[in-house]
């Protein structure tokens, strides 16, 4: 046992000091990051400083409809185009929009002239209000009036809510809970194949550089492959564990820097429109910021944390024992193709159906291959965030407990042989004879 | 009193047969040769021995006591094909298996100390192992295999990757090992270092012990009757001195008019009897008994046997 442990250590501290790690660690969280993050600080950064627009209006429809605003400041001219051009050239304006005449009631064209690439926020401002009065136009030349049109829109908003067993309701967010569940699916799987392969490299690194013969005479060959696994699903649970914390970090950290409010706001485009003054819903902006709160209240972190880490562990646990057979009964990675594709196609097979099983969480296909352990990792978790019966999340537990010992007992006759076997091109059925062979 | 008896010791594979009932006794204190060609069986001993495969027959008892595992501490291994973790440091490396091996940490950083300075490897300490030779490799691991100082060793061909210095800096340290009292199981094809070394072998061939017992009985088990002379002021032909029974090999003379020649009996003779018939004729500067080589031994004894079959187990 003690011996076990060693091993273990080894393999844990070898891996956790590596640069690669220490780079995926904190590089990983920070893309996370970036990804949320980004989108919200590029929207609030752009249009620093004040930027002069020359409209020309030839329409004559638009006086008094631009407002100037904090960051874009409106000018009327009349000039020639040309000679308006020449004004944006020379730096007077920042840019220039133009609004011809629309003929025969033909959608409006405008263009925008800048120096520089004109900035969404303008392009769509601009956009926004032409089409407003346009349309307004269009509706009053037919007699109808546009306050009519306006007080007509609905917006419909449907709320699922679950009834429970015990009669208590609570709202579901079926979009929130496909995202969760495919998210932490996929994240499975990259885990068990990460993870998986840095077991199956490290058997080969052993065997290829003869070192196996000197640590078997030391431990049994079980111990080594035990120890290795335990100790790699340990530097997989560390990465996790950091990646969450991290990420939870750097989003606090940035909350406070930022003003929590900007991380709230739905898109910087539609903040800086109602910077702008342009009529959009308070209410609805203010519900919908109510809403993400309730959705991420929603979110039963306390099951699918737990239940995530031990579909990782069991799943790791079933298909590592397998990647250490493979690794041991080769001499080369190259050699390897031949054996990973029938044990790594339940994994690919599960993450295929995973998107079907979205669409049916409670079908039969979703109920046996999140009992069947070689899918039950990605399956399972598909299914988890649209609550599973507590009597089949056990029956599948304790079926991927049973499917990893199973595996790892297998593994364990065809390792033994394998480690000590070189230069031979194993096939399918020599595997078969290691694991009958008791010795 | 013997260290380690392997006994009627059977091992099957898949295909073949790897051992056929085959014994030793290395009694302690001792270094003894295990010879053989590849695949003769050796390796499958070796493995054997060192708890990494279980016989299919048969026992092998270590101070009198069948193999467990709390032996392993008890064994040292210098496996032919050697190897450490490439990437990890010379340093932890060697307190990685010397813990293994159930030394402690502090006893284990003592005594790699020790060996480190005594190898004048020092400053290898925090290099990794891709960075050192061959020959510096093989040093680190002809550490570890003895840093748990065990009272077995075995070693498997542990001269190959040797320059000459460091092969006798390493026959010292075996010789050194056994006179403090460990026993030491030498696997090697060399036999040059077998004459050297080895106070008894054991031949294996084809899965079969051939041959076995002290180097000196089996030289002279094996010896062939012939005799090496120099003769001063030899008058006659040498072939007309011989005495009845004898056959003249070769000879040859020198510029200091004195004759060697080799004489060869087909049934054991007396050398009192040959020099006395020989004096007569000439004088006697020098007389010698071939003993044949543990090399001709080796060739001799395998090519009897002719395996008709090579099945390489490495």
């Amino acid at each position: 046992m003690n011996k076990t442990f060693l091993i273990l250590e080894r393999e844990y501290l070898s891996r956790v000091k590596k640069k690669s790690f220490i780079v995926m660690t904190f590089l990983g969280p920070l893309l996370m990051a970036a990804m949320m993050i980004v989108p919200v600080v590029l929207a609030t950064m752009q249009d620093v400083g004040k930027k002069k627009v020359a409209v020309l209006d030839q329409t004559g429809w638009f006086a008094g409809k631009f407002e100037s605003g904090e960051n874009l400041e409106f000018t009327f001219v009349s000039g020639e185009l040309a000679e308006e051009k020449k004004h944006v050239l020379d730096g007077i304006f920042d840019a220039l929009l133009f609004i011809p005449m629309p003929e025969f009631n033909v959608p409006a064209n405008a263009e925008l002239f800048s120096t520089k690439q004109a900035s969404m926020t303008l392009k769509s401002l601009a956009r926004n209000v032409i089409k407003t009065e346009v349309e307004n136009r269009k509706l009053m030349s037919a007699g109808i009036d546009p306050q009519l049109i306006r007080e007509s829109k609905t917006n419909v908003n449907i709320l699922t809510i679950r009834l429970d067993e015990d009669g208590s309701e609570s709202k579901s967010y079926t979009e929130i809970q496909v995202a969760i569940g495919i998210f932490s699916s996929i994240l499975i799987y990259f885990f068990i194949f990460l993870f998986g392969a840095q077991v199956m490299r490290g058997v080969i690194e052993e065997k290829t550089s003869r070192i196996i013969e000197v640590i078997v005479s030391s431990v049994k060959p079980f111990q080594l492959m035990m120890g290795k696994i335990t100790g790699i699903a340990l530097v997989g649970l560390t990465q996790f564990l950091l990646w969450v914390v991290l990420t939870g970090i750097i989003y606090l950290v940035f909350g406070a820097v930022f003003g929590a409010d900007t991380l709230s706001q739905p898109s910087g485009i539609q903040q800086t429109l109602m910077q702008q003054g342009i009529a959009v819903d308070q209410n609805a902006s203010r519900q919908m910021i109510n809403q993400v709160t309730e959705v991420i209240g929603s979110i039963n972190f306390g099951t699918i944390i737990p239940t995530f880490i031990f579909y990782f562990l069991g799943g790791y646990l079933l298909y590592a024992a397998l990647f250490a057979a493979i690794g041991s009964a080769v001499d080369n990675e190259a050699d390897t193709q031949q054996f990973m594709l029938p044990v790594s196609a339940p994994l690919i097979l599960g993450i295929i159906l995973s998107n079907f099983v979205v669409n049916n969480p409670d079908g039969p296909v979703a109920f046996w291959l999140s009992l069947i352990p070689l899918t039950s990792p990605i399956i399972m978790m598909v299914r988890i965030p649209f609550g599973v019966p507590i009597h089949e999340l056990i029956l599948s537990m304790t079926l991927l407990v049973a499917g990893f010992l199973f595996t790892t007992w297998l593994a364990a006759k065809i390792y033994r042989t394998g480690i000590l076997m070189y230069g031979k091109k194993v096939s399918w059925k020599e595997l078969w004879k290691w694991m009958r062979h008791t010795s | 009193m013997i260290a380690l008896e392997a006994s009627d010791v059977v091992k099957r594979y898949a295909n073949h047969l790897a051992l056929n009932k085959v014994s030793i006794s290395v009694p302690q204190q001792s270094i003894f040769g295990l010879l053989g060609p590849n695949g003769a069986g050796k390796t499958s001993l070796i493995r054997i021995i060192n708890q990494i495969t279980a016989p299919d027959e048969g026992f092998v008892k270590l101070n009198g006591q069948l193999l467990a595992p709390e032996h392993s501490s008890m064994i040292g291994y210098l496996p032919e094909e050697r190897g450490l973790y490439k990437k990890m440091k010379v340093g932890e490396q060697a307190m990685y298996l010397a813990q293994l091996k159930g030394v402690d940490k502090t006893t284990a950083k003592k005594r790699l100390d020790e060996w480190f300075e005594k190898f004048e490897i020092s400053s290898w300490w925090n290099r990794k192992v891709e960075e050192l030779s061959k020959g510096m490799q093989q040093k680190i691991q002809f550490i570890v295999t003895i840093i748990h100082e065990p009272s077995f060793l075995i070693f498997d061909e542990p001269f190959s990757g040797f320059d000459p210095v460091n092969v006798s800096l390493l026959k010292a340290e075996i010789l050194r090992l056994r006179d403090n009292g460990a026993t030491i199981l030498f696997s090697t094809h060399n036999m040059e270092s077998v004459e050297e070394l080895c106070d008894h072998i054991a031949l294996i061939n084809a899965s079969e012990k051939i041959l076995d017992g002290t180097v000196e009985e089996i030289k002279r088990s094996y010896r062939s009757h012939t005799f090496d002379m120099v003769l001063s002021d030899l008058t006659q032909n040498a072939r007309s001195i011989l005495p009845e029974g004898f056959d003249l090999i070769s000879s040859s003379s020198n510029r200091f008019g004195e004759t060697s020649i080799r004489i060869k009996s087909p049934v054991a003779a007396d050398a009192n009897h040959l020099i006395s018939a020989i004096m007569p004729y000439a004088g006697i500067v020098s007389f010698q008994e071939v003993l044949p080589s543990m090399n001709d031994i080796f060739i001799e004894k395998v090519r009897l046997e002719k395996p008709d079959q090579h099945t390489v187990i490495q």
